[in-house]
């Protein structure tokens, strides 16, 4: 989607497509100054989403997309973590010049948060009710009997029997905990959820129930997703756009079509070739040599360059631009400034 | 849902509401038989304080039997005579109120300033625990006598006074160990969580940090609490305290060491009823630690 649109659409708060946008990240710049050093994690990251649609924002460790969605909540840790530039819009609410008082009343209520890891989200001294029926009461004027009614209700809602509400996090296996972590972060259903790997931490059988589980809550409440992981497949469950982030910038974006069916970008294609291949067990991984650049010293140019195969010696020099390959579908190379310029595509 | 679960919901969110947490703590303490010991020699204690104050007048602990000195304990002095002959059972059991005022007044007292101030500091970082840290490194640089003899010389010698000097001196302690229990716990996902759901940094504080925070801060007040009745005793003893014929249980002592040799039960008793409150406190403190932390629940 070009930004013209994208910004007519917030403005509005109605698309062309009829769809509302409920999330716009705009060219946002997150840096953390550790020790004078300048540490880059985000890079001009934009994306959009509209209402009961789902993003899936794809790339390695630290690619910055962690932060992009702290700096969605405007909870990035200051110091040392600074938001330089780009303008984030949570359902009309510009999240980054918002008074703490009013951040407090959109986080949860608009705006929630699943993390990575349900074996510490959850406080281990409050019994897993009181811990969504807090959620319930920070945002809505109910009695703390009503509150713990409705967090029985989210636990039944999420699989669990709402007599559990008593019950410690601790007396929980993982898959359970995160679906309480889920529970929590949907109690005041939210219009915007961001899931933070919210299956890493899981084992696969019970990644597969945690995320049909999603899929149904998204498509029950219409709530748009913002789903951060490095696993494709999970991105091609639960997503309908995607953007592949790599050194805090999105080096690729659009329909999971466009994405997965005309993969343009070099990093794109060694994702999908470091997948093992099903059909050749045989066959030998083939990973994306090298590191990922240091983010302190990130290169002029384009940060992919010294692990890609088709990289030129302009690579290195030339300003990466984003170019607008469909309506949907964006990419950042500068070796698509030759016409003829095409990758091999993955198996 | 269906309205059977939703029955079973509203018949659940009852109970719910039947067992607040107090009770639940209680059920988990009463299976502690150390906690219990502590409990029923602490309600001793304060039974003997309350009965002191219709029973006993202040012409009891101070009636003087020139015949009697020195009496070692017998069926009508159960704890002896001291050296003016005065009755040393009714003298401990009136200087009871003293000494469990001390105990719970100026531990209270340093345990909520200190917690305040230690889980800010922690909490917030930065300048904020710059500025308190090196605060509390001063209150700490001065010995805890001589600043209660301060405290007391500025504020004059009363009781409340007396606990506000012993309880400041434990301030430091409390600063250190809440923040650097703090500082563990609000690292914790958790607490990010809590933050991303809209809860307020207070909030933040009391719901999420602090009562993850709090077993060593039990542990620690209560056996603070021996240790304060002393301190408090100390200063009696120097005259900087309670006045000297009121019998608080560390002047008690420290008045009847010149007699140690020939009365040793003048220091006995006083001796061991300190120890009964301390080690009644610090049992009941670790009983309740572990009625606290549901991950111990069986």
């Amino acid at each position: 989607m070009s930004n013209n649109l994208s910004n007519q659409a917030v403005q509005d708060n109605v698309d062309l497509n009829g769809g509302e946008t409920v999330l716009e990240v705009k060219d946002l710049v997150v840096q953390y100054v550790v020790k004078k050093q300048v540490v880059e994690a985000v890079n001009g990251i934009s994306f959009s989403l509209k209402k009961g649609k789902a993003i899936g924002l794809v790339g390695e460790t630290g690619a910055g997309k962690t932060t992009t969605a702290l700096a969605i909540l405007n909870l990035v840790p200051d110091p040392p973590g600074i938001i330089k530039n780009g303008s984030i819009n949570v359902c009309g609410h510009d999240m980054l010049s918002l008074a703490p008082g009013e951040l407090e009343k959109i986080r949860g209520k608009d705006v929630s948060m699943i993390f990575q890891d349900p074996m510490t989200s959850l406080n281990p001294v409050m019994s897993v009710g009181e811990q969504i029926a807090e959620s319930v009461r920070l945002h809505e004027h109910v009695g703390k009997r009503e509150a713990i009614q409705r967090a029985m209700e989210m636990l039944e809602l999420v699989g669990i029997p709402g007599e559990r509400a008593v019950d410690y996090p601790h007396q929980f296996s993982g898959g359970m905990k995160q679906r309480v972590v889920i529970a929590i972060a949907l109690a005041c259903n939210p219009r915007v959820l961001i899931a933070d790997e919210p299956t890493t931490a899981l084992d696969v059988t019970i990644q597969a129930q945690v995320l049909s589980m999603m899929n149904d809550l998204k498509d029950k409440f219409g709530t748009a997703l913002v789903m951060i992981t490095h696993d494709l497949g999970v991105v091609s469950k639960m997503c309908d756009d995607v953007a592949v982030v790599y050194a805090g910038r999105v080096v690729e974006s659009g329909t999971l079509e466009d994405v997965f069916n005309s993969t343009m970008h070099p990093y794109t294609e060694g994702l999908f070739n470091s997948l093992p291949n099903l059909d050749n067990r045989e066959a030998e991984l083939k990973p994306i040599p090298g590191l990922m650049p240091d983010p302190t010293n990130l290169p002029k140019g384009c940060a992919f360059a010294p692990r890609c195969k088709y990289a030129t010696a302009a690579c290195r020099e030339k300003t990466l631009e984003i170019r607008h390959v469909s309506d949907t579908h964006t990419v950042m190379c500068s070796r698509y400034d030759e016409p003829d310029f095409h990758i091999e595509g993955w198996q | 849902m269906s309205r059977e679960s939703t029955a079973t919901v509203s018949r659940i969110s009852e109970k719910y509401q039947r067992e607040p947490r107090i009770l639940m703590t209680w059920k988990r303490l009463r299976t502690n038989v150390g906690a219990i010991i502590g409990l029923v020699i602490l309600l001793a204690i304060i039974l003997a304080m309350l009965y002191s104050f219709f029973f006993i007048s202040y012409a009891d602990i101070t009636k003087m039997d020139g015949k009697n000195k020195y009496a070692p304990p017998s069926a009508e002095h159960p704890f002896g005579t001291d050296e003016m002959g005065r009755d040393l059972f009714k003298r401990c059991v009136y200087g009871a109120r003293y000494s469990v005022a001390i105990a719970f007044g100026a531990v209270g007292f340093g345990l909520i300033i200190g917690v305040f101030f230690g889980s800010i500091s922690g909490y917030f970082g930065g300048t904020v625990d710059m500025v308190i840290m090196r605060l509390t490194d001063i209150i700490s640089s001065i010995p805890g006598t001589l600043l209660g003899m301060v405290i007391v010389t500025i504020l004059g010698a009363k009781l409340v006074n007396l606990l506000i000097a012993v309880g400041v001196s434990c301030i430091a302690g409390f600063i250190r160990l809440s923040r650097a229990s703090v500082l563990t716990v609000r690292s914790n996902e958790y607490v990010e969580s809590a933050r991303a759901i809209g809860m307020s940094e207070f909030r933040i504080i009391f719901t999420q940090v602090l009562p993850n925070s709090i077993s060593p801060l039990i542990v620690s007040a209560t056996a603070r609490m021996g240790t304060s009745v002393l301190a408090a005793a100390g200063l009696s003893f120097l005259g900087f305290g309670v006045a000297v014929p009121l019998p608080e249980w560390g002047a008690l002592i420290s008045g009847s060491r010149n007699f140690l040799t020939y009365a040793p039960h003048l220091c006995y008793f006083p001796g061991l009823c300190i120890m009964a409150l301390a080690f009644a406190c610090a049992l009941l403190g670790d009983g309740l630690r572990d009625a606290l932390d549901p991950k111990l629940n069986k």
